[in-house]
């Protein structure tokens, strides 16, 4: 799959999960004004809310993940070898050449941003720099590289505008349960038939918003496996990501200046030791587990 | 009468339009092709630059290999002459082989391997070395695109009327995907 044919399947997919979200968007507002007995306005709001945090996230989020994580801009001059590992592979993958920045922390970590291949960003950590040989880090930025091909910094972005929406909608019609004029004005609505868009109301309101993060997080974990075969197509060397893959779960270092809301973008968790075994809490979990990312690398 | 025209008509416009369509998408793919195969140009140019000054720093210390910067030069010209896929990987090919020697030729001179001139342009090359190798796959991954959409259905039909031929694959041996390096 070249730069072309991966941003067209990209584009296909993307609006697969916004016509689901679409769909979920829609029954749970329906639900709700139903429920409340009010016209769609509430809808309204929960979407302005929702589109003005998540634009202002899609245009600054890589300022503000490079402000959060304290990584400083390269030049060249600074680290030719870096820079030439970066110069190759974009020029394998059809790509304008990105930004490079570094971290200055011992946890060997990498993560790319920027909303589409002329903004992008790859951040590499000064620990990875130094426990990866040249094949290694080339497997690791490959993979960095292969997220910003396949556009799933915009992805993420769009997605995560959905899972606000529907928070902040969830969240919207639990207030106005509690605090606006379901008690007041109950007995001029009829009765019957809003009850039961009531109570369905109330299962929506606490389980959408669980919904839509698990969709988001199988989501960002497809994209985890995509971005390592990619890398791989690029670098026609899949032991080289299997072995910094290894080396970077094995090194006991922490990311100190990584967040739960910077988690995501890291290429292995920031924070180790916490990831768990069992299948439920693996919901929850932004990356695949890595021996089975290893395992799959392996077998390529 | 008149609604079989209007059908008529608006099948023929239907399918006009898909063959443009077609026609369009194959015309793309060859469009990046095209532009691929310009940046291995670019890459190749580099690399043909970098020899004269490669040659002149070996020459200072090295000044019996005569044979050996003959054959380099002459290889470099007939890569800048070079016209067409196939010729220029194969030129390419010969080329690397000869640096290749040059690098090795380079182990029996100690001076000219601590100089710091040599061991800059040993990089240089050994990086365009690599330029060349990641230029040459994205092209081949444009030219298997392109060729693919010349041969499914129905943009063979197309293909096969305006004659269109099937791009040439940038050849590479598996000598040369090595990188050019000299181990000290």
């Amino acid at each position: 799959m070249n730069i072309y044919s991966a941003i067209s399947a990209n584009k296909y997919k993307t609006w697969a999960i916004m016509l689901l979200f679409v769909l979920v968007i829609t029954t749970v507002v329906y639900v709700f004004s139903k429920a409340l007995g009010y016209g769609l306005g509430f809808a309204g709001i929960a979407l302005i809310f929702a589109g003005i945090t998540s634009i202002g996230s899609y245009y600054y989020s890589d300022k503000i993940v490079l402000t959060t994580t304290g990584a400083k801009e390269i030049k060249k001059s600074d680290n030719p070898e870096l820079f030439r590992t970066v110069e190759n592979l974009c020029i394998g993958d059809g790509l304008p050449m990105p930004r490079i920045y570094i971290i200055n922390d011992p946890s060997p970590n990498a993560f790319a941003t920027g909303r589409d291949p002329k903004h992008a960003i790859v951040c590499v950590t000064t620990g990875i720099l130094t426990i990866l040989d040249k094949s290694e880090l080339e497997g690791v930025i490959a993979h960095e590289l292969s997220h910003v091909k396949n556009f799933d910094i915009r992805l993420m972005g769009i997605v995560a505008i959905l899972v606000g929406f529907i928070a902040i909608a969830a969240n919207l019609f639990m207030n106005q349960l509690w605090w606006g004029g379901f008690g007041r004005d109950r007995e001029d609505r009829n009765g019957g038939a809003q009850g039961i868009f009531l109570i369905i109301g109330i299962v929506l309101a606490i389980l959408s918003p669980i919904a839509a993060t698990l969709i988001q997080l199988a989501v960002s974990r497809k994209r985890e496996f995509l971005a390592d075969a990619s890398g791989v197509l690029l670098t026609r060397y899949p032991e080289g990501l299997a072995s910094a893959l290894e080396k970077l779960t094995r090194d006991p270092h922490t990311l100190k200046s990584a967040s739960n809301a910077t988690a995501h973008l890291f290429i292995v968790n920031p924070f180790k030791g916490k990831e768990t075994k069992q299948l439920f809490a693996s919901l929850f979990d932004t990356h695949p587990p890595i021996e089975e990312r290893i395992k799959i690398l392996r077998s390529m | 009468m008149n609604s079989t025209l209007i059908i008529v008509a608006v099948i023929l416009v239907a399918l006009g339009g898909f063959l443009w369509f077609l026609y369009n998408s194959i015309i793309v793919a060859k469009m990046r092709v095209s532009e691929a195969f310009s940046q291995i140009d670019v890459q190749l140019k580099r690399r043909t630059d970098l020899i004269p000054n490669l040659v002149e720093t070996v020459k200072g210390y090295a000044k019996h290999e005569k044979e050996l910067f003959e054959k380099v030069t002459e290889e470099r010209a007939n890569l800048v002459s070079a016209k067409g896929v196939a010729e220029k990987a194969e030129v390419n090919n010969q080329l690397s082989q000869t640096l290749k020697s040059i690098f090795a030729v380079a182990e029996a001179y100690p001076d000219l391997k601590a100089s710091q001139n040599f061991m800059e342009l040993q990089e240089e090359i050994s990086d365009t070395e690599d330029k060349v190798a990641y230029s040459r796959q994205f092209y081949n991954s444009n030219v298997l695109d392109y060729n693919t959409k010349l041969k499914v259905f129905p943009n063979v039909i197309i293909a096969r009327l305006l004659n269109f031929q099937d791009a040439e694959f940038f050849g590479a041996t598996d000598e040369e995907r090595k990188p050019v390096k000299v181990s000290f």
